[in-house]
């Protein structure tokens, strides 16, 4: 079996989450890379050198900058002939392209997996991650995104990779980029942080999470994460977002301060090795899945643990 | 212009799934059931638009059992003006619930079709990308803002790392991320009033959709459990553990 491995980029470097779609493609059998977009040379390098990766193909072209799925779906579909499964990270861009692949090619997309079981057989979660569903596609050709969280990233070096160029169809005419925001942000990316620090509702305003996450995910070098509710109330940018809707993480330690526990939230860290818990609600349901708590007040507790590490 | 807001009836987000003793299915027997919370956003969207004068009709259509009708009259008494339902006691994918609302929208010719970015029972997020490819259309997915201009919509989508804005020819699909709006609660004289707003029922192959699974469930279990953890008396006890662990 021959795996199509959608590979995200930013035209330089390949990011993290393709290097745990390629392991799980990997598992399926041989892996072949697309690098599309605009000026992406570079990243088809960068691609060819992932371990395990047979082949790179490149399709450069102004129609493939933006990550368009209108554009880039029908590529994707075009080059299909010579594959049995399109693999994609379960990013919000991978995400937005897979099923629009998966309805052109008139398969069910398995969304998210967390494990493959055979060649057409894997887990995915369900209900917020409060279930694990085992499901076999019975599609002649598969597409699946995969929990980035659940599968180890291949090693970014030790391949050699011919990258061949290939064209698509172009821009079908259908939509264009306007603009875009991107928080910037000198810490380790959320999704790929060893630790993370996350704030919830708790931390009060903008202020009180600057004054009091920041310094102590500083100290640790820790990626910062939030609960929906601190989202949603303004405090960070949605980005930050840990949960069902939002990232998923899976770090080594993750410390989850002034956030209850729902299972919304739960979804998107509860893989994580190490949970620490600070919360002066000593039955917020965040305690019955910490390895470690602590119940106090965060204002008080908080900034005393940064200034003591 | 007609905006058309596929909704789905899902387990409550507050309730707990049990699984089936024979591990087969996930029971829904007597477990409150609610319209996906993504939905709501999509309605609430939807009759905006058409409160701001940009949309002429709001159709709301759900795919499911007949207790789904109870859904639709929700989005009914959110301002919606018309419902269609799609009656079928079997589980219908995403791939199977894009072809029939193609079929639909064929029918409609909506404008817009807005969706939730995914329903929070089967955690896919599929059917909006998948309807967008079935009609040939463009796609505004993980939607937190939306403006129709002329004969564009201008989509402000969550990505990670930030936002984007891209401009989609009508028709076009959107899906609504949870920051697009605050959906409203339903007064009691609206829900009178949504008891005598149409609904039409149909089924799947009245319009001639084959919604045969692709995708079997083997099994379903509960994820694995985490050890109970310990409690630390102080900052200082927290200190020591995060020294053992090497973080610090």
């Amino acid at each position: 079996m021959t795996s199509l491995v959608w590979v995200e980029h930013d035209n330089k470097s390949v990011k993290d989450a393709t290097l745990s779609a390629v392991t799980a493609a990997a598992q399926l059998g041989d892996v072949v890379a697309l690098v599309a977009g605009q000026c992406c040379g570079e990243a088809a390098r960068a691609a060819a050198r992932i371990a395990g990766v047979t082949r790179v193909l490149l399709a450069d072209d102004a129609a493939y900058g933006h990550g368009l799925a209108e554009n880039i779906a029908p590529l994707v579909v075009g080059l299909m002939g010579d594959f049995d499964a399109f693999i994609a990270p379960a990013t919000t861009a991978g995400k937005n392209i897979a099923p629009r692949v998966a309805a052109l090619l008139d398969v069910m997309q398995v969304s998210e997996i967390l494990s493959i079981e055979g060649p057409k057989t894997f887990t995915r979660p369900i209900y917020a991650g409060n279930v694990i569903a085992t499901v076999e596609s019975r599609d002649a050709r598969l597409v699946a995104t995969v929990r980035t969280t659940a599968f180890a990233k291949a090693a970014a070096t030790g391949g050699s990779a011919a990258v061949d160029s290939v064209t698509g169809h172009g821009d079908a005419g259908l939509s264009s980029f306007v603009g875009a925001e991107i928080a910037k942000s000198e810490r380790p990316e959320l999704t790929s942080a060893k630790v993370v620090v996350s704030g919830g509702r708790a931390l009060k305003d903008a202020a009180g999470f600057e004054a009091i996450i920041m310094p102590l995910a500083d100290k640790l070098g820790a990626g910062v994460g939030a609960s929906r509710a601190a989202v949603d109330a303004g405090y960070v940018p949605n980005d930050y977002q840990v949960g069902q809707t939002g990232k998923i993480v899976a770090p080594e330690v993750y410390i989850a301060v002034g956030i209850s526990g729902a299972i919304q939230h739960l979804a998107g860290m509860k893989d994580s090795k190490t949970i620490i818990a600070i919360n002066k609600d000593e039955d917020a349901p965040i305690f019955q899945i910490a390895d470690i708590g602590l119940v106090a007040d965060l204002f008080e507790a908080v900034p005393e643990l940064t200034a003591k590490l | 212009m007609k905006i058309l807001v596929p909704v789905k009836r899902v387990i409550d987000y507050n309730a707990k799934p049990r699984i089936k003793p024979d591990g087969s299915a996930v029971d829904l027997a007597n477990v409150k059931m609610s319209i996906n919370p993504f939905d709501e956003i999509s309605v609430e969207e939807a009759v905006r638009l058409k409160e701001k004068g940009a949309a002429s009709e709001v159709v709301v259509v759900s795919v499911g059992p007949a207790k789904s009708a109870e859904t639709l009259r929700t989005a009914l008494a959110m301002g919606a003006d018309r419902a269609i339902h799609i009656q079928t006691d079997e589980a219908v994918e995403p791939l199977g619930v894009a072809k029939i609302l193609k079929s639909i929208a064929d029918d409609e010719q909506p404008a817009l079709v807005i969706l939730g970015k995914q329903a929070i029972d089967d955690d896919s997020n599929q059917t909006g990308q998948m309807l967008a490819a079935l009609m040939g259309r463009p796609q505004g997915t993980f939607a937190s803002v939306v403006n129709v201009d002329g004969e564009h919509v201008l989509v402000t989508r969550e990505i990670d790392g930030g936002l984007e804005t891209l401009r989609l020819a009508l028709p076009a699909i959107i899906t609504a991320d949870l920051r697009l709006n605050e959906p409203r609660y339903a007064s009691l004289p609206n829900i009178m009033k949504a008891k005598s707003k149409p609904l039409a029922t149909k089924t799947p192959a009245d319009l001639g959709v084959d919604v045969t699974p692709r995708l079997a469930t083997l099994k379903v279990a509960e994820p694995p459990m985490r050890s109970a953890g310990i409690k630390v008396a102080d900052v200082d006890a927290l200190v020591a553990k995060l020294k053992d662990m090497g973080v610090a």
